[in-house]
């Protein structure tokens, strides 16, 4: 049974329409910039929110479609893990990993039991009977996932679940939280702003924006051909537009770029910022791609320095970022609206229809 | 920085400090007053004596009475006011509170109108049960209520308000109806603000004087609480009066006691 969910939802001044499926043991990723409608649509399929049009369904199971099916969160095979976990505090962990099991009609002993087989499988036996404002956010986070697998969700719904944890813990819970998503075989969407939960978790990413879907598709496709520039600064790339015509491409924003296998029409063209070299003079030599630029800024990343530049008094691609090393910024004595030349190797281009 | 604060809070204006301790002193020396005056070494016989017994535990039963009707009509209407998405709920509100500043005396008129064996209710329970409702225990238990409500409503809804609803989402998700949601995250979570509204339910009840004398009239053993007892032994025997009145005065301050993390705290 897959989901389907055909979202529309208009409030004041903000409309959401996307449309979006998960399979079985498949985990999808919601990926946007804050406001780009994620939580409303996490909220509109957990059933705390109604949609104004479409239709969600599991199988043949409807779950909301308006005017008529509303189907209210209780009932619906749910599991939520909320951004900031919402673990009942007048409960111990124990407690609250049974509350949806006994809400759901089973047994008082019965759902202890259970959740402390749930408490097990995340290694917080020991914490059964801790109150939740005393666990760390690890920990809570884990609470709170088992909280939500407990009832044994067709589907399982997790909002920025990694994004109250603090820096040092995010990459182990995000590890951790990978191993049981894998074990679970329902359905999981995810919803996230930040890329490498998504490329991490997923196995499949919806890029949202301004309530709209700009991408879909495998996390490997969409780091290496993001069709907008939201994407293309998530997974780090130089992104433009324009038109090819066998080797050369007239980019929108003005100049052109050389590419290594011939295209035609419109197309996306983009490459790492590590592609890019600077130059003090004009290099002698192969590269076609040069351009006169102006430094506009400079950024240290952990190991490389990313500079943006701008095309200064010729045609050439608006704002392009280099990485380069630490070293070559002081041989280059770098200072923003010093005058550089830019090269790009044309073998490190993706080329690929827009 | 303290010694600067201190400074700076010693310069209090003369005009400002006066008026200051005269208010502070005419608000306890009356109490200091009653404390001093009170037949302490006869205090314990005659706090066990029939009359000042008899007052005593009738004033403990109306005024619990009194708030376990408050607890199980005033939560609800809390909810309501709350958290539904009500029509001129304003006016609502406005109306629940009228009770709170309404002198008591017109509480009991008002009761004695519908209830009384006249009244528009009350006519209907004589013709129907046989019921008289006025000058019964019971009616010293409605008048209590009636006068007290307002303080738990206003305590509860303000706890409602404070809780953050999404705990009541996250337990919807977990498959808890709204029932269970209600008794098993919100109830939890606004349980201070229900004791503290019960506390100071009880306190208006236990001190009711006006509503009581008016309604439920003044019939020893059966409608005598503790004010109007008072009041009755100020005529024949002052001393009397004295003892019940400390214990009123001793029952207040635990009562303070008891909320002062929540009031006088949160007025600071």
């Amino acid at each position: 049974m897959t989901l389907y969910a055909d979202l529309h939802v208009t409030r004041d001044a903000f409309r959401l329409d996307l449309e979006l499926t998960v399979e079985p043991g498949e985990v999808v990723a919601l990926l946007g910039p804050n406001g780009a409608g994620k939580s409303t649509a996490i909220r509109a399929i957990a059933g705390l929110l109604p949609i104004t049009e479409g239709r969600i369904r599991l199988g043949d199971d409807l779950w909301d479609a308006p005017p008529r099916v509303f189907r209210s969160a209780d009932r619906r095979p749910i599991g939520v893990v909320f951004q900031d976990y919402l673990l009942f505090d007048h409960l111990s962990a124990l407690e609250n990993v049974a509350f949806g099991l006994r809400a759901r009609g089973t047994h008082k002993r019965t759902a202890r039991a259970e959740a402390a087989r749930w408490l097990e499988t995340v290694g917080l036996s020991e914490y059964a009977r801790t109150r939740p404002r005393s666990l760390s956010g690890g920990q809570a986070q884990r609470v709170a996932l088992v909280r939500a697998l407990a009832t044994s969700p067709d589907l399982l719904l997790l909002d920025e679940p990694l994004a109250a944890l603090d820096a040092s813990t995010t990459l182990h819970v995000r590890a951790e939280l990978g191993q049981h998503l894998k074990r679970y075989n329902g359905r999981t969407l995810l919803v996230t702003h930040d890329p490498l939960d998504a490329m991490v978790l997923a196995d499949r990413l919806v890029i949202v924006e301004d309530g709209q879907i700009v991408q879909e598709g495998a996390p490997t496709e969409i780091a290496r051909r993001p069709r907008t520039e939201y994407v293309a600064q998530l997974v780090g790339l130089n992104l433009y537009r324009g038109t090819a015509d066998s080797n050369i491409v007239a980019l929108d924003g003005g100049g052109t770029v050389t590419i290594a296998s011939p295209s035609q029409g419109a197309v996306c063209v983009a490459f790492p910022p590590s592609a890019v070299s600077l130059y003090p003079e004009r290099p002698t030599g192969t590269p076609r791609n040069t351009w006169p630029m102006q430094v506009a800024g400079v950024e240290q990343h952990a190991h490389t320095v990313r500079v943006r530049l701008t095309p200064h008094n010729a045609p050439a691609p608006a704002t392009l970022l280099a990485d380069i090393t630490t070293a070559a910024v002081a041989d280059l004595h770098l200072a923003p609206g010093q005058l550089l030349h830019a090269t790009l190797k044309a073998t490190e281009i993706q080329t690929y229809p827009a | 920085m303290r010694g600067r604060r201190e400074r700076v809070q010693g310069r209090l204006p003369l005009v400002l400090l006066l008026p200051a301790l005269l208010g502070l002193a005419f608000l306890l020396v009356p109490l200091a007053g009653l404390l001093a005056q009170a037949p302490w070494a006869t205090l314990p016989s005659r706090l066990f004596s029939a009359d000042v017994g008899q007052a005593l535990r009738l004033s403990l039963l109306c005024a619990s009475a009194a708030t376990v009707i408050c607890l199980l009509l005033g939560v609800p209407l809390a909810w309501l006011l709350a958290r539904a998405e009500l029509p001129g709920r304003g006016l609502i509100r406005a109306l629940v509170t009228v009770p709170l500043v309404l002198p008591p005396v017109v509480g009991g008129v008002a009761l004695l109108l519908v209830l009384g064996r006249r009244g528009l209710i009350g006519e209907r329970l004589d013709l129907w049960f046989g019921f008289s409702l006025p000058f019964t225990t019971a009616a010293v238990i409605v008048a209590e209520a009636f006068v007290a409500m307002p303080f738990l409503v206003i305590s509860v809804e303000g706890a409602l308000r404070a809780a953050d609803p999404r705990y009541e989402e996250a337990a919807a998700t977990l498959g808890a109806g709204r029932w269970l949601t209600f008794r098993r995250v919100t109830l939890p979570s606004i349980a201070p603000g229900i004791v503290a509204g019960a506390v100071l339910c009880w306190a208006r009840a236990l001190g009711e004087f006006g509503a009581t004398i008016t309604f439920a009239g003044n019939l020893p053993g059966r409608t005598t609480t503790m004010p109007l007892a008072v009041y009755l032994a100020l005529e024949t025997d002052p001393d009397v009066a004295v003892v019940l009145s400390v214990v009123l005065l001793a029952v207040s301050v635990v009562v303070l006691a008891c909320l002062r993390e929540r009031w006088i705290s949160g007025l600071r």
